[in-house]
């Protein structure tokens, strides 16, 4: 129990900071922690195929995009960089005090907590429900990877004439 | 595990809330990724939690890789629009995207 | 039989990218352009029985897939503007290269929206809007000039959110439902309707819709998109991606399985904000001087109007509110391609340095006035009936005060468009557009067939009533 409350403490600390901290490279690093930290937390949800999804594509593709795009577009000049920092600090300063203040107004909060279901009928193994039964989000999950491929060719790739 | 499901929706509400605010505030394109990415990471979380909850795990892991893969070709498309405006303009910061947050 | 409307499409996709050699840009059109006009035709005409036959695959690749009457309608709506699309895209493109990669992107945008109109589960439906979005995303990007490229992000930015909050609103119905069909979930809502999980679940799957949808006030990022895409995307766009993943899933839910519900609740919100819609897209375009983002936020207002008359709540309301997502789908559709060809022979949208194109592009000119009156609803063109069954829908239901203000918009409307027709083709011809011609054959051929779709449509109406129209909202108990 304590574990899980550890867990969820970390999460929202790093999800806070990914958002707060200055430098671009470290917002990247920190969903990157984020996203690991939410791996774990999937994991001990009884979810551990999912947990491995998550880890290996956020916390390594996702990541892997971010570090590119950063170090690709990411010149600028010292007093910008100063200035942006002290305005970073006057617009981001309300929310950790925003997000206290509603975890503290939620654990107050008393709703039903439990939820009756219909008999269930259907297998509950990943692997049947995927390939099986859903074929038509499989069918969607290939054209999209599709038109990722498409996005990325005609997007990324110089052009020789302008 | 009615206690865990609390803690683990505040969390969720938590992130969402970090995502959005991050979102709404930021002048740079990349960072408003990054606040989509966290909105997506809560997501994830609400899915798994009400699979667990419920003892549908299978069907929401199911969703959650679908959710997973198809967030990957989202970030990589609009990775790509933010290198293109950055060719265009050699630059990704304040002035630019006054425009855009319009 | 239905699954052929999705395996066409990523059949052709994978034939054209191959490394074969010729000339792949003309092999895309006329696929594109068959397959689409091919599915109109096979709605119109069922040939065969088309629509009984099940899939000859049956048990091997099974994808639950299923139409009734309002699918027909889509079906047929996202072929017309598809096909219409293909066609001015082979004018207005003109690299040959970037006319391969539109027409593989309109192939997976067709994928994704005749998905769509065709699922029943509510999963399948994030799925297949994401892939008609991220191929909206990429479309309107994919010249990258400055313009489209902000549209695009900020498109990106706010479909995102809508995808989340729809995602929010699924896990909450996970927890009362055994899976995410669309007859489970409807389950869930009737036995537990009263339960604040499931109210608040609606709610933001609705909000979530009317952010696709581009209804107020969440149309932050529909004009810049509309008005910075490339010409032929515009038509796509405004035409029959906003209605499918906006309107139509909208339609579908509430009147399938959002039922059991809070349904008074949903349907004055939905009033409400069709009325809002109404409002502020006629007043915010009477404003404007790009003619693509006068036409943007007309589309709008137009929404608005199907909006409104879904929330009527009456067999006849929805009925109305289809046959008005139909019209649209098909007068703003000719409204962008005459946009298109005046962008393609002048150069800019700006109306103000327009004038008397009339007289030298005498189709353009009809065909615009034929939109515009029914746009604005004037008889006997097809808009004025489906405006007319809004309005009686509401007279019907009591609803007075959103019935006078429909009408009084169609008259704002009306202003603002007759604004666009006499200052970019009646008047003087300025001094710099003495050598514009007619537009190329392949944007005046569609710009006609809508303009004969209007009218035949207005004309037949009277016969089509009891036919082809009450029946749409048969499946609405």
């Amino acid at each position: 129990m304590v574990i899980n409350i550890i867990i969820l403490i970390a999460l929202v600390t790093a999800a806070l900071w990914t958002a707060m901290t200055t430098r671009l490279l470290r917002s990247a690093v920190g969903l990157a922690i984020t996203s690991a930290i939410l791996s774990i937390l999937i994991f001990r949800l009884a979810s551990p195929i999912a947990a491995v999804f998550e880890l290996s594509v956020c916390a390594g593709l996702i990541f892997a995009i971010f570090i590119i795009s950063i170090t690709v577009t990411q010149r600028v000049s010292p007093e910008a960089f100063e200035t942006r920092k002290k305005e970073r600090m006057t617009k981001f300063w309300p929310l950790p005090i925003i997000v206290i203040i509603v975890a503290v107004v939620l654990t107050q909060i008393h709703f039903q907590t439990t939820f009756n279901l219909p008999a269930q009928t259907a297998p509950n193994d990943v692997k049947i429900i995927l390939w099986n039964l859903r074929h038509l989000d499989l069918l969607g999950q290939i054209v999209i990877l599709l038109t990722g491929a498409f996005g990325v060719v005609i997007l990324f790739k110089e052009w020789k004439n302008g | 595990m009615s206690h865990l499901f609390w803690m683990c929706s505040i969390a969720g509400i938590l992130i969402f809330i970090i995502g959005i605010y991050g979102l709404l505030v930021t002048f740079n394109l990349i960072r408003a990724i990054i606040g989509l990415e966290l909105l997506t990471k809560s997501v994830t979380l609400f899915l798994i939690l009400a699979g667990y909850v419920t003892g549908q795990t299978g069907l929401a892991q199911a969703l959650a890789i679908t959710l997973i893969v198809i967030e990957v070709v989202v970030i990589a498309v609009a990775v790509g629009i933010v290198l293109c405006v950055f060719r265009h303009n050699r630059t990704i910061d304040a002035q630019l995207l006054r425009n855009i947050k319009g | 039989m239905l699954s052929l409307f999705l395996l066409l499409p990523f059949l052709g996709i994978i034939v054209l990218n191959l490394p074969l050699n010729g000339r792949k840009d003309a092999a895309a059109f006329l696929y594109t352009l068959s397959l689409s006009i091919g599915q109109a035709i096979v709605v119109l005409f069922n040939p065969g029985g088309f629509w009984q036959r099940p899939d000859f695959w049956g048990g091997f690749f099974n994808l639950g897939l299923y139409a009734d009457n309002l699918t027909f309608v889509m079906l047929l709506s996202i072929g017309i503007v598809v096909s219409t699309a293909a066609c001015v895209g082979w004018q207005t493109i003109s690299d040959h290269r970037h006319r391969l990669n539109f027409y593989n992107l309109i192939l997976i945008a067709l994928i994704g929206m005749n998905g769509t109109v065709m699922l029943t589960d509510i999963f399948s439906l994030y799925v297949f809007l994401e892939v008609t979005a991220i191929s909206s995303f990429i479309l309107i990007a994919f010249q990258r000039d400055l313009n489209a490229l902000e549209g695009a992000f900020k498109y990106i930015v706010l479909s995102a959110l809508a995808t989340v909050l729809m995602l929010t609103s699924i896990a909450a119905l996970l927890l009362f439902s055994g899976g995410t069909s669309f007859a489970a979930i409807s389950a869930a809502v009737k036995s537990n309707s009263n339960n604040i999980f499931i109210i608040s679940a609606l709610g933001l799957f609705i909000c979530g819709l009317f952010i696709k949808g581009g209804l107020v006030p969440f149309h932050g990022w529909l004009p810049a998109a509309y008005s910075a895409a490339p010409a032929a995307v515009s038509i796509l766009l405004a035409g029959i991606v906003t209605k499918v993943a906006g309107i139509y899933v909208l339609i579908r839910l509430v009147t399938s399985v959002f039922v059991f519900g809070p349904i008074v609740q949903i349907n004055s919100v939905l009033m409400l904000v069709g009325t809002f819609s109404i409002i502020i897209g006629a007043l915010a375009a009477l404003k404007q001087d790009n003619f693509k983002k006068i036409l943007a936020y007309s589309s709008i207002s137009q929404v608005g109007y199907i909006v409104l008359g879904l929330g009527c709540g009456s067999p006849l309301g929805i009925a109305g509110a289809v046959f008005h997502l139909f019209n649209h789908s098909i007068f703003k559709s000719l409204l962008f391609v005459n946009s298109a060809a005046v962008e393609k022979q002048t150069g800019s949208t700006d109306i103000t340095k327009m004038g008397g194109l009339g007289a030298r592009m005498p189709y353009s000119n009809a065909t615009n006035l034929i939109a515009i009156f029914s746009t604005s609803g004037i008889p006997p063109m097809a808009g004025f009936w489906s405006k007319l069954v809004i309005i009686m829908a509401l007279w019907q239901m009591g609803h007075f005060a959103y019935a006078a203000i429909a009408i009084l918009v169609s008259v704002i409307t009306l202003a603002y468009l007759l604004t666009i027709q006499r200052k970019v083709f009646f008047g003087i011809l300025p001094h710099e557009l003495k050598h514009i011609k007619e537009a190329g054959i392949w944007i005046v051929i569609p710009a006609v067939t809508l303009a004969i779709i209007i009218i035949g449509t207005g004309l037949c109406f009277p016969l089509l009533f009891n036919s082809f129209i009450m029946p749409v909202s048969s499946f609405f108990k």
